[in-house]
């Protein structure tokens, strides 16, 4: 058989010109393994070479990344590979960065297999993962000698055509695509199952692991309520009538902001709701069951806050993304600071 | 968005139906609302009992907001 060859990238430290101080090494190629690739090279055996090592500073690469990709794919172009290795990067945030952003130009410009290999919370894994194989490894350069063969393993997989399987099953972060498969029993077999696990308190392993919510500090209690400027949010999706923002139905792309001002009730038919995933019946009879402006207005009016904010906040969680929620929530969040409100009462449904 | 406008240092407090999620989720100021079709709202009470019913929940929000708390708290 063939000898397969291999392309591989490293940064300055690993390609042995020098640590931080050389940071801003401009990309060289060496017609050779170098540092971590004699090591996958030694793995390879009689499968497998090592033809072309590019090493560029991890400064110069984020300094200028496309300049840089480009750069370096122009080098690549030269040789004839069948399969580009990136890294392994382990922690190191700006090489991993490097790796996967190599490995995607050399995906898209050179038409090549190309896998990158670092820790699964460098930056660079989140943001490439889904374009390229970002194979997972330790957190430092203590992981090389678990990381090398796994690499070596998958390099020669890629570069032979071998379909590549599951996430889980040949080390890979899981690039968020579904893929139907046949299993031996329906769900609700394996749904009662696993209930049957746990009732006897034995381990069992979930099909589909629930996200961790973080958690922030409570903020501050307002100081003084009489004086206070308070604003009204909601996710239940009242807005004017007509949604002049055109908000969705579900999974909703953005907010609106509207004036109240000199509004002292929500009356029907002036608002609606566009929330698909509630009975809406009653809210359009009264959008205050959802917006409670006419109530605010009265405590307003009664010196039980200072201000009503003029403005309301409104999006429809129906099946929105907790990401997008996030980012409403830190622009609204930005734009009450900015306008010096003092508490918010968000109302969902 | 209750948490990213609280990380600014707003006090939000969630007016919500299913508390358990709202828990999870992370938010630190909870207040059970009356029901999903209608959080601040009651279709069955007259319209002066639907009010006054809405103006408590209200002062009650803000009685959350005006709480100095250390941890999640479901008013």
């Amino acid at each position: 058989m063939k000898k397969l060859k291999f392309a591989h990238y490293i940064n300055q430290f690993y390609g042995q010109i020098g640590g931080e101080d050389k940071g801003d090494q401009p990309p060289v190629v060496h017609e050779k393994a170098v540092g971590p690739g004699s090591g996958l090279e030694k793995l390879f055996g009689e499968e497998g070479e090592i033809i072309a090592t590019v090493i560029c500073g991890d400064t110069y690469f984020a300094e200028n990344p496309e300049k840089a990709a480009e750069e370096i794919t122009d080098i690549l172009k030269k040789y004839d590979f069948d399969c580009f290795i990136a890294g392994p990067a382990f922690n190191a945030g700006r090489y991993g960065m490097a790796c996967g952003a190599i490995c995607r130009a050399v995906q898209e410009r050179l038409g090549a297999p190309a896998v990158a290999s670092m820790y699964t919370e460098n930056p660079g894994a989140e943001i490439y993962a889904k374009d390229i194989y970002v194979l997972e490894t330790g957190k430092s350069a203590a992981a090389m000698k678990d990381a090398l063969p796994a690499i070596a393993e998958f390099a020669l997989k890629l570069a032979r055509g071998v379909e590549i399987g599951f996430p889980e099953d040949e080390g890979y972060i899981p690039q968020g695509r579904r893929v139907n498969v046949f299993a031996d029993k329906t769900g609700a077999v394996r749904g009662v199952d696993m209930l049957l696990s746990k009732l006897k308190g034995e381990s069992f392993t979930t099909e589909l692991p629930m996200p961790v919510f973080d958690r922030v500090t409570p903020a501050p209690a307002v100081k003084n309520l009489a004086r206070a400027k308070i604003a009204l949010v909601t996710s239940g999706g009242v807005v004017p009538r007509g949604n002049p923002d055109r908000i969705e139905a579900a999974n909703a792309t953005k907010y609106g902001k509207y004036s109240i001002e000199g509004i002292d009730d929500l009356v029907t038919d002036e608002y609606i709701t566009v929330h698909g995933g509630y009975d809406p019946v009653y809210v359009l009879e009264d959008p205050d069951r959802v917006l409670p402006v006419d109530v605010m207005r009265l405590l307003e009016k009664e010196g039980v806050i200072g201000k009503l904010f003029e403005y309301f906040y409104s999006t429809v969680g129906n099946t929105t993304a907790v990401s997008s929620a996030k980012r409403f929530g830190e622009e609204i969040g930005r734009d009450l600071l900015a306008n010096g409100v003092d508490g918010a009462i968000l109302t969902s449904t | 968005m209750v948490k990213a406008i609280e990380e600014l240092g707003i006090p939000a407090v969630h007016v919500c139906t299913i508390v358990p999620i709202s828990e999870t989720v992370g938010a630190n100021r909870i207040l059970p609302a009356v029901a999903i079709p209608n959080p601040t709202g009651n279709p069955n009470l007259s319209q002066h009992d639907e009010f006054m019913l809405r103006k408590n929940l209200m002062i009650k929000a803000l009685d959350s907001l005006k709480s100095i708390i250390e941890e999640q708290t479901v008013f």
